[in-house]
């Protein structure tokens, strides 16, 4: 008890381990988080949402190809897709006299690549299902009104489509800000990175990780507040009167 | 875990009891507690021997002290139990001397600082690895080892750094030609990347082993704190080796650059 109450004094106190230069590090990891996530979150959604239409077209040339991408990308570890596309492109031969070098070289892009492959196919099953399920009548009653396929689609199927895909692509987001944490392995200074880093300097596991386990709590917390005040708004209709 | 506490607390209770008037014993033999492997200090031949530089070092230091000795192999996390419950008596397993080990073993004389060098592909040209000459070049380091540390505080205003999980992982990116030169434990540089006919690399200026405060006091051989005895028989006989040559000889048998 007294080791521990000790161990808490020496935490808040002139501590070693958060210095000026430790925060900064952790400030350095939050930034490159934030941003990787956020920007394949949103490359990976623009993606998605023609895809996840296309994924169900009629016509099995514009089918399978994409089901064929969201099976593989689902199917397969995203550190391996991480993995591919940091070490494999540099290893294509003749890639490092192209322009393409300039983004295999750094090492956010390959992992950008593979972060908005990988959302972007879940992305685009958690659409498609959510169109599919579109109650037949809504369709039905637009097409009653004259609407064309791509009005109907524009105006009934994706808003309401988009209202059920709510909650499962909140999820979705959380997760790949957790996924994000193996970004460390290609040499990005992210988050994780950060509490390894500090980790292994102070030798002082607890302290590196239950902090960094802190900050990853405050974005998720913050995600998942975004995402309920979205409910809230959207989904205003299926609430309970009164 | 708990056998290991056990056997940790019945050593400690034995030293209590024996301590009061036990000086050590007038050892003839002893055995020494070893964790392979750990090339090129600790490892086995293909045919199951022990060999590396600890061990052969550890046998010339035998024979100098007129020991009797006997390796005994252990993993890691029980290798001070290991000693303080007497199942050897020394311990020579590329053991950083350090002050949380000193408050449990007696250290001899440091043996060796494994020293960290530069490392780059000869066409870059390198001929010197200041901070002036590495400006807004890549630096790859293994993540959160001495040498990341020393490059950190020293280059990290000047330079870029990679920090990689494991040294293969840096000789890849090496070879793919994100990084500019590498800072890596002599040992490890020079078998993954010197001895991997992997590709054309070369060690960058002189090897680095100092200041202290980064690159620490080296490996010692780990006693029982009581056996002071032993560990001066040990001191008097790494003394003897390396003023004969002996150790320059091994020394340049595992680490030596063939030019």
């Amino acid at each position: 008890m007294e080791q521990l109450n000790q161990a808490i004094i020496d935490l808040l106190s002139g501590n070693e381990i958060f210095t000026a230069n430790t925060l900064d590090i952790y400030w350095e990891g939050l930034v490159n988080t934030v941003h990787l996530v956020f920007v394949s979150l949103l490359i990976g959604i623009l993606l998605a949402v023609p895809l996840a239409i296309l994924r169900g077209s009629r016509f099995a040339i514009i089918k399978w190809p994409i089901w064929c991408y969201t099976y593989v990308f689902r199917a397969t570890p995203l550190l391996i897709q991480l993995y591919l596309a940091y070490y494999g492109f540099a290893f294509v031969p003749g890639v490092r006299d192209t322009w393409i070098w300039f983004f295999v070289e750094e090492p956010i892009y390959p992992a950008l690549f593979a972060f908005t492959l990988n959302t972007a196919a879940y992305t685009t099953e958690i659409f498609h299902g959510a169109i599919k399920s579109t109650p037949r009548g809504e369709v039905e009653a637009a097409r009653a009104y004259g609407m064309s396929r791509a009005l109907t689609i524009r105006r009934i199927v994706l808003p309401s489509a988009f209202r059920r895909a709510l909650p499962a692509y909140g999820n979705e987001v959380i997760f790949m800000l957790h996924a994000s944490a193996i970004a460390s392995v290609v040499t990005i200074m992210d988050l994780t990175g950060a509490a390894y880093y500090v980790y292994a300097r102070f030798y002082a596991p607890f302290t590196a990780f239950i902090f960094v386990a802190l900050l990853y709590m405050v974005l998720s917390f913050g995600i998942q507040a975004i995402f309920r005040g979205l409910e809230r708004w959207l989904l205003a209709h299926l609430r309970p009167a009164g | 875990m708990k056998r290991i506490v056990t056997a940790a607390l019945f050593g400690a209770s034995l030293t209590l009891a024996v301590g009061a008037h036990a000086q050590g014993r007038d050892y003839q033999s002893i055995r020494i507690g070893v964790d392979v492997p750990y090339e090129p200090m600790e490892y086995r031949n293909p045919d199951g021997s022990l060999t590396g530089f600890d061990i052969e070092l550890g046998d010339a230091l035998c024979e100098r002290a007129e020991l009797e000795c006997e390796w005994v192999v252990q993993a890691w996390d029980g290798i001070i139990p290991g000693l303080l419950s007497r199942r050897f008596d020394a311990i020579m397993s590329s053991m950083t001397i350090n002050e949380e080990r000193r408050q449990q073993v007696l250290f001899s004389e440091p043996y060796i600082s494994p020293p960290s060098a530069w490392f780059a592909p000869s066409s870059e040209g390198f001929t010197s690895a200041d901070a002036q000459t590495l400006k807004g070049k890549t630096i790859g380091v293994q993540r959160g080892t001495l040498q990341d540390n020393y490059v950190t505080d020293l280059y990290g205003s000047d330079a870029q750094i990679r920090r990689y999980a494991t040294a293969d992982d840096l000789v890849i990116d090496m070879s793919a030609g994100r990084i500019d030169i590498a800072f890596l434990d002599f040992p490890i540089g020079k078998t993954t990347m010197l001895d991997a006919d992997q590709g054309d690399y070369v060690v960058v200026g002189d090897m680095i082993d100092e200041p202290k405060e980064y690159f620490g006091d080296g490996f010692g051989i780990a006693f029982r704190p009581r056996d002071e005895a032993l560990a001066e028989r040990f001191n008097q006989a790494l003394a003897e080796v390396r003023e004969d040559g002996t150790y320059q000889s091994l020394y340049d048998k595992y680490f030596g650059v063939e030019e």
